[in-house]
């Protein structure tokens, strides 16, 4: 597998490329901090991906970032069959109604550069005949809830581009799959209290891993959020009104 | 449980920013990774584990501080690689590493972890990253190795990883009956094996004082060791805490004398499973939970044994007079004093014992051990310790005033500080 991986610097995306540098995976490395995707790039040389892994500045709130970025990914691996998604913002809803710059930068980067950048990522991948989208969504964009109003508005609207894809690509050979993540004890969540059912890093990336390589269109983790997320998209209004979940 | 304010973050140089300490997986049986008070921030160095270069041919590794030795062992082992020492749980930092200068059971041949250790990156009280090694800021090297995290926080780790014949251990295993034959037992095997440790049953009393199971192991050669690598081990979970009463003289009795009597036959010899031969604990996840809502604490001291093995004897008598009763007990001669500054151990015996805590016998217990430690000249190990007194601490501690010269120099405030240092330097609460 030759899979470009914006984002996997940190939490979900770095125990994702873990995975793949253990099994020998081509591995080319995009983020917005560059310094420390070296760093990240060292790891997964010594883990197993092989060397080198090379990396490029890519923003998704600069959205002339992602050609570039792609193009240098298609040069240096001479092609490649997967792309992943792991980049993103996250802020809570109480910090994201006080700031309204951070609510901007959040549902840019989160909706609008995601897929603008999964349409870049999409042409290329289609023009060598097909390959891999997988792109995090999350679990908050399955119905509106008190705590992740904005948030989830971005990742419920990007979780509809991603199915819209599948229904639309599938034939000619682009596999999307949709990683909806509960909660999952990462930095990005660090300092906010832990639900029943939060997953690790590892374990999510464990099933995203066997996501990407049967190309299933979605997938929930932990997989206990499945459960989960049914009987809250099943409640009515005036439940949900009531709880703070 | 203490609450207190966690930082957790992959970027620990920021993290560390507005910390007062830094923490790795908080395996430390005491107080030494806890804040000094509830308000102040601990960084959590776990997310910042990346490796950060390999030489295959010198095995040299650099990695960021939160790496855990679980990692470091999933990666490196089936390679034909293993850290130069290590302590006997895997769920360690290489920055906790560090802190404690940990020692195995090879510490009769290769010292402590920081003897290998060639350089460090801190982030120091005042906001300074810098490097430090045997020759650059060498005092302040030697102050963080076994410095318990109080000299700054520790963000990179370069030390040689070893080669190894085999992923495989070759073990020995020998039933012993007594404290006279443990002590002969382990100077013996010191000569011929380069990792040993005894087990004793810590109830035994009289002429059974001391008796339990030595082990000796060695890594396997390729032509004695299963081509496979080894799998990984099924790991299991203590479900529940359980009730205090789990824990009665009776049921610790039986436990011990189980546990001798496993090993029916004198002698046993094979391969063994690394997991197994250096981490027996880490098959059972929480297993702290046994001990019930009131907890346990460690306790180990190195005495030093120029009259023979009467330190030793000494040590266990007492404990047992004073009421004690242990569960796992564990006695392994140390070779020589390492560079670390506050490093715990120094040429002679060590006995570690876990016990539950009781909450008027216990910090008795520890008086009545520390004084006896103190009047056979020797030392506690920090990482263990919650109920030493600062006045026995510094009793044992003649090396504490150079140590606290090296952190007043680096750290005039004192902002980087734990509950221990607290309550045993003499740190601001």
């Amino acid at each position: 597998m030759k899979a470009v991986l914006f984002g996997a610097s940190k939490g979900m995306g770095r125990a994702l490329a873990r995975l793949m540098a253990a099994r020998g995976d081509r591995l080319f490395l995009i983020g917005r901090a560059t310094d420390d995707l070296e760093r990240s790039a060292r790891d997964l040389e010594i883990r197993g991906a092989p060397a080198p892994v090379k990396t490029a500045y890519c923003d998704l709130l600069a959205p002339e970032s992602f050609a570039p970025a792609l193009d240098q990914a298609e040069r240096e691996l001479q092609g490649f069959d997967t792309v992943v998604v792991t980049a993103g913002l996250f802020a809570t809803q109480e910090e994201l109604e006080n700031d309204p710059q951070l609510a901007a930068r959040v549902l840019a980067a989160d909706f609008t550069g995601t897929v603008l950048f999964c349409e870049e990522a999409r042409k290329r991948l289609l023009a060598v005949g097909g390959g891999t989208l997988c792109v995090f969504s999350s679990v908050a964009g399955e119905r509106g809830r008190k705590p992740v109003i904005l948030y989830g508005a971005a990742k419920a609207g990007l979780s509809q581009y991603l199915e819209g894809l599948d229904h639309k690509f599938r034939a000619r050979g682009l596999r999307t799959v949709c990683v909806k993540p509960g909660f999952v004890k990462t930095g990005m969540t660090a300092g906010l209290k832990p639900p029943p059912f939060a997953g690790q890093p590892e374990a999510v990336a464990r099933r995203v891993l066997r996501a990407i390589d049967r190309g299933r269109p979605e997938v929930y983790t932990p997989a206990a959020w499945r459960g989960v997320m049914c009987i809250i998209r099943n409640l009515p209004r005036f439940i949900m009104r009531k709880i703070e979940f | 449980m203490v609450d207190g304010l966690v930082l957790k973050s992959e970027n620990l140089p920021a993290a560390a920013e507005r910390a007062t300490l830094s923490r790795g997986l908080g395996r430390s049986y005491g107080d030494s990774s806890l804040p000094a008070g509830a308000d102040l921030p601990v960084a959590d160095a776990t997310l910042a584990d990346r490796l950060l270069g390999f030489d295959p041919a010198s095995g040299m590794l650099r990695a960021e501080a939160g790496a855990s030795l679980f990692e470091l062992n999933r990666v490196f082992l089936r390679r034909g690689w293993f850290v130069p020492v290590s302590p006997g749980t895997q769920f360690v930092t290489l920055g906790g590493m560090t802190a404690s200068d940990v020692h195995g059971k090879n510490h009769h041949v290769d010292g402590c972890f920081g003897e290998h250790v060639r350089g460090l990156k801190l982030r120091l009280a005042d906001g300074r990253i810098v490097e430090c090694s045997d020759t650059c800021e060498p005092e302040l090297f030697r102050a963080t190795i076994g410095g318990m995290g109080l000299t700054g926080h520790v963000l990179e780790v370069e030390f040689p990883m070893r080669p190894i014949p085999s992923p495989w251990i070759w073990g020995e295993s020998r039933r012993i009956e007594d404290l006279d034959l443990m002590v002969a037992g382990l100077k013996e095997a010191a000569r011929e094996w380069p990792m040993t440790v005894g087990w004793i049953d810590c109830l035994a009393r009289g002429a059974k004082l001391g008796r339990g199971i030595l082990m000796k192991g060695r890594w396997a050669r390729p032509d004695e060791a299963p081509e496979k690598p080894p799998p990984r081990k099924r790991r299991f979970r203590v479900p529940i805490q359980f009730p205090g009463i789990a824990l009665c003289k009776p049921n610790m009795k039986a436990f011990n004398l189980a546990y001798y009597w496993k090993h029916i036959q004198r002698v046993r010899r094979g391969i063994l499973h690394p997991d197994a031969f250096f981490y027996p604990l880490d098959a059972l996840d929480d297993w702290n939970l046994i001990y019930g809502r009131r907890g346990f604490t460690q306790y180990q001291c190195v005495l030093p044994h120029a009259d023979g093995n009467g330190p030793a004897r000494r040590f266990l008598e007492r404990f047992v007079s004073a009421g004690g009763m242990g569960f796992l007990c564990v006695i392994k001669d140390f070779g020589a004093e390492g560079k670390g500054m506050l490093s715990f151990p120094r040429p002679g015996m060590s006995i570690a014992m876990d016990f539950p805590i009781h909450p008027t016998k216990t910090p008795t217990l520890v008086d009545r051990l520390n004084e006896l430690v103190i009047a056979e000249g020797g030392r506690i190990y920090l990482t263990k310790d919650t109920f030493t007194r600062p006045e026995h601490f510094r009793a044992m501690e003649p090396r504490l005033e150079a140590f606290n010269a090296v952190r007043r120099r680096w750290d005039p405030e004192v902002r980087i500080r734990s509950a221990q240092s607290v309550r045993l330097l003499g740190d601001p609460a």
